[in-house]
């Protein structure tokens, strides 16, 4: 990339070990000189806010695990001796099951970033598969987690989770008895979830390496879609982009602490805080809100199979993006018309999680019918047609341009080792 | 952009249409009262003659049928609970017995409670607190308050999560709603035995028959000997909802507290960052706000 | 602006206190939040609570028995001394010992009968056997300390002598182990 300055150690012991193990050059050229679009907005600093979530998923993680007993008998008065005699243990508590939540307020508004403005078309296509791999591990890591503290929903979501698997034509039953470890759900299940839920965290952060990786070869999007051309597109990350990340991110930690301090309960289940007990189903039997979409889909479909297959082909149908899509124009600004179904598309996601917390009787079903319908119909009729038929707006020449539009006077200076010093022309 | 939000909200209302036509039948439970309570909102406080009171009606009534086996007696004596002095809970303790052992020749036996101990159960065990009670066991206490609530539906669950409007009381709302909801089923619907009608159940059929009445449980009374609050029903389900409120967060008050601090400290700090950013960012010609770069652009 | 340089004059003080005073804020931020993570790792209230002072019947214990019991997790030996023990005890020279002590300040005044002792070696922990070893108090088998009936060292590699927890006499026949002259210990 233009303008990329390199990590030159100056003391001797520096050489001596850049020599060796050239994990400064490699930090310095991924954080500090690695150039970032100048036009990125506030949707771009999700990516780090999401790594100090999974920071905080893992840290809290392993102090409630010193005092959490995974067991069948003892897991919910573990929890309780957590709350109520662990030093700061309400704490460290309720900030990992807010903390799930807060993730998934994060990765739902980077997911939605990423398809608004194109992120996931080519060269990012990897990229773009591996978020939604991390999105999977996520997925699954939350369910885990859920069951911990071995309430009624903990419980009964892990019945009726391992018994969507038990409807996978042939190996099902070999799967759910795997997970089981025993007829039901039991002591050997929650045991083993435990162990799950204690490493899928850190598959997930080989991943994020993975995915900041590929971030870092094929260089970032922006709203303009326009990849940068010269230095003068761009600025070095640091200090420019890790100021406003860690910015953004200390403003999101306040949204955060809301929920950890004053609704600590709100995004869970009263449900939750009665023991599991395996003869009775809470009345409305339902997951945490991040599932809530792919559950209004898999009740949609009045077929145990078909359902499990449409909520699965949910998630997986997001891989695809970046071959069902058909556009040139990468952001959905100069996108006038897909534009429109994109927020179309947002305000169906909604509704279905909407959906999915409301019982499957009467007009809901419908509803979910619809709503589920146009999820898949986004994917598989919208993006390749729109891409066709609809006329771009016409696109600022470069990322500079479109910062600053005629006025030389706000030309700045980019990249330290910027190339031209002329403000661009419209082009 | 107009036309996707109009599409959004028509959505959304005829999602709202069919959803208030399907809730409408079937005759439907009254939502609880919403009460107040000293320690609701961001600066909530227990009150810890209430929670004293609580305890007592708990003491005296409840503690017969349902257990409380996750508080210990130490915990009356915390700080944020019913504000009790050590020498209290050590004398409260001692009133109960506790079975412990085996002892060295493999006997259990029973001794006076200690302060560390947890509330004993008033059943050996569920299945004979079930068999005692008609089939189901009373629930445990502890985290009662937590584990109840009522749905507040659509917009109301928004406003219920935000600063300041916040609601997260439903909890002892319904339980206090549940103890003045007795009342004489409505003509033509059976009630058979073992079962009790009550306003606010969920079904309205209830095993617990009525638990509280006026006058059941006296209150020590000022220092003229007058009453400090009313023995009634009323106040007695309000005063054993807070204990339970306590019971079920007994760091409610530490958490509210520190949460106001933290808070304070992250906002001062983003201010102060946001400041930094923009001195920073301002070497470059300044950063570009808003979503939609094209519209800072002047043709 | 884009032209100012980074730091000159006014603006440039004032810039610098702004970078510090941001710097500060959140090393003092990381600081307060790693706060909780330590303090969850210290004992928590159940673990306190049931540390809390113990009564101990003396009566069942014969003459020359070591009774085993549990404070705070920890082994306590109980040893109830004959009459010779007691006088060997007594008699050993201060000059004769690893850790000088004399027998009296290893028990309670008027009760010489009843030793109480921490039951770990103070070399690295083992609980020594009773009734062994050259001085017939306990000899620990895993690297060959020996205690005489007092509990003091008299061999080595261990350090010191068996150290005493806080008791108290509640009558003849009853000590409270956790409380030393009717305060309890932190």
């Amino acid at each position: 990339m233009s303008g990329h300055a390199t990590y030159v150690p100056k003391s001797r012991i520096a050489k001596w070990f850049e020599s060796r193990l050239p994990i400064v050059g490699l930090v310095h050229s991924s954080f500090v000189s690695f150039p970032v679009p100048r036009n990125l907005n506030y949707f771009w600093t999700f990516g780090a806010i999401l790594i100090a979530m999974l920071m905080a998923q893992i840290v809290t993680g392993i102090w409630l695990a010193m005092h959490y007993d995974p067991s069948a008998g003892n897991a919910f008065n573990s929890v309780e001796h957590i709350m109520r005699d662990v030093n700061y243990g309400w704490l460290l508590r309720y900030m990992h099951a807010n903390g799930a939540s807060m993730f998934f307020v994060a990765v739902y508004i980077h997911i939605f970033r990423a398809l608004y403005y194109g992120s996931y078309k080519a060269p990012r296509e990897v990229l773009y598969i591996l978020g939604v791999i991390i999105y999977l591990l996520m997925m699954a890591t939350a369910f885990l987690g859920y069951t911990l503290p071995w309430g009624q929903m903990s419980f009964w979501g892990a019945t009726v989770i391992t018994n969507i698997l038990a409807a996978i034509p042939v190996v099902g039953d070999t799967i759910q008895s795997l997970l089981w470890g025993g007829y039901s759900v039991g002591n050997p299940t929650i045991n083993r979830f435990f162990s799950l839920h204690y490493l899928m965290p850190f598959m997930i952060l080989g991943v994020v390496v993975l995915h900041v990786w590929a971030l870092h070869v094929t260089g970032q999007n922006n709203p303009t879609g326009i990849p940068i051309k010269t230095g003068k597109d761009a600025v070095p990350f640091t200090p420019y982009a890790t100021i406003k990340d860690v910015f953004a991110t200390v403003v999101f930690f306040v949204f955060f602490a809301y929920w950890i301090f004053y609704q600590p309960n709100y995004l869970g289940h009263a449900d939750n805080y009665i023991p599991a007990n395996a003869s009775v189903t809470p009345a409305h039997i339902v997951p945490e809100w991040y599932f809530l979409p792919f559950y209004a889909i898999l009740r949609a479909v009045p077929d145990k199979l078909g359902g499990v297959i449409l909520m699965f082909s949910a998630v997986i149908i997001l891989a695809f993006a970046p071959w069902l899509d058909t556009s040139r124009v990468r952001s959905s600004n100069y996108r006038p018309i897909y534009r429109q179904f994109f927020w179309l598309f947002v305000a169906v996601c909604v509704v279905l999680g909407w959906l999915g917390a409301k019982p499957p009787e009467g007009g809901y079903v419908l509803a979910s019918r619809i709503c589920t319908a146009y999820y898949f119909a986004h994917f598989l009729i919208v993006m390749p047609l729109v891409g066709l038929f609809e006329t771009p707006k016409a696109m600022p020449g470069s990322i500079l341009e479109s910062v600053t539009g005629p006025h030389p006077q706000y030309g700045g200076s980019g990249m330290p080792a910027g190339a031209a010093a002329a403000p661009s022309s419209k082009g | 952009m107009n036309t996707s939000r109009i599409l959004a909200v028509t959505l959304v209302a005829t999602l709202l249409g069919s959803a208030s036509v399907s809730a409408e039948d079937g005759h439907s439970t009254p939502n609880p009262p919403r009460e107040k309570w000293s320690f609701a909102g961001i600066f909530g406080k227990f009150d810890e003659a209430q929670l004293q009171r609580g305890f007592q009606v708990y003491r005296e009534v409840c503690s017969n049928c349902h257990s409380m086996s996750l508080v210990k007696f130490r915990n009356l004596a915390e700080k944020g609970g019913p504000g009790f002095t050590a020498g209290q809970v050590k004398a409260l303790a001692a009133e109960y017995k506790i079975k412990d052992g085996p002892n060295d020749a493999g006997d259990m036996f029973e001794r006076p409670g200690r302060p560390a101990d947890a509330f004993p159960s008033p059943f050996p065990n569920d299945k004979a607190a079930a068999a005692a009670n008609g089939g189901k066991a009373p629930p445990d206490f502890s985290v009662l308050a937590k584990a109840r609530t009522y749905e507040r539906g659509f917009p109301y669950f928004i406003f219920d999560a935000m600063p300041f409007i916040g609601y997260s009381e439903q909890g002892v709302d319904y339980i206090h709603a549940l103890l003045n909801g007795y009342e004489d089923a409505p003509k033509g619907m059976d009630v058979p035995a073992g079962t009790n009608y009550n306003k606010y159940y969920p079904g309205h059929l209830i095993a617990m028959a009525k638990p509280l009445s006026d006058g059941q449980v006296t209150y020590a009374k000022g220092a003229e000997g007058n009453p400090v609050v009313p023995e009634t029903v009323e106040q007695y389900s309000h005063d054993v909802a807070a204990f339970m409120s306590w019971a079920a967060e007994p760091h409610m008050e530490a958490r509210k507290a520190l949460g106001f601090r933290v808070i304070l400290f992250l906002l001062i700090l983003s201010g102060l960052l946001y400041y930094v950013k923009k001195k920073v960012w301002a070497d470059v010609g300044g950063e570009v706000h808003g979503l939609q770069p094209e519209l800072h652009k002047t043709s | 602006m884009a032209n100012t340089p980074p730091s000159s004059g006014h603006d440039g003080s004032r810039r610098d206190f702004l970078f510090l005073a941001t710097g500060a804020g959140l090393a003092v931020g990381a600081g307060a939040l790693a706060w909780p993570f330590v303090a969850s790792m210290a004992p928590d209230a159940e673990v306190i609570a049931a540390g809390a002072p113990l009564e101990v019947d003396l009566s069942p214990i014969q003459e020359g028995q070591i009774v085993n019991v549990f404070w705070r997790g920890k082994l306590i030996f109980v040893r109830n001394r004959s009459e010779k023990e007691i006088k060997e005890s007594e008699d050993t020279k201060l000059s004769e010992l690893m850790d000088p002590q004399p027998d009296s300040a290893r028990v309670k005044e008027g009760h010489a009968k009843w030793l109480v002792v921490y039951g770990n070696c103070t070399h690295l922990g083992c609980v020594p056997i009773g009734h062994q070893g050259q001085y017939e108090g306990w000899s620990c088998p895993c690297h060959g300390s020996l205690y005489d009936t007092s509990g003091r060292v008299r061999r080595g590699p261990a350090p010191t002598n068996l150290p005493i927890p806080p008791y108290a006499f509640l009558n003849d026949t009853k000590i409270r182990i956790g409380e030393d002259g009717g305060k309890a210990v932190a």
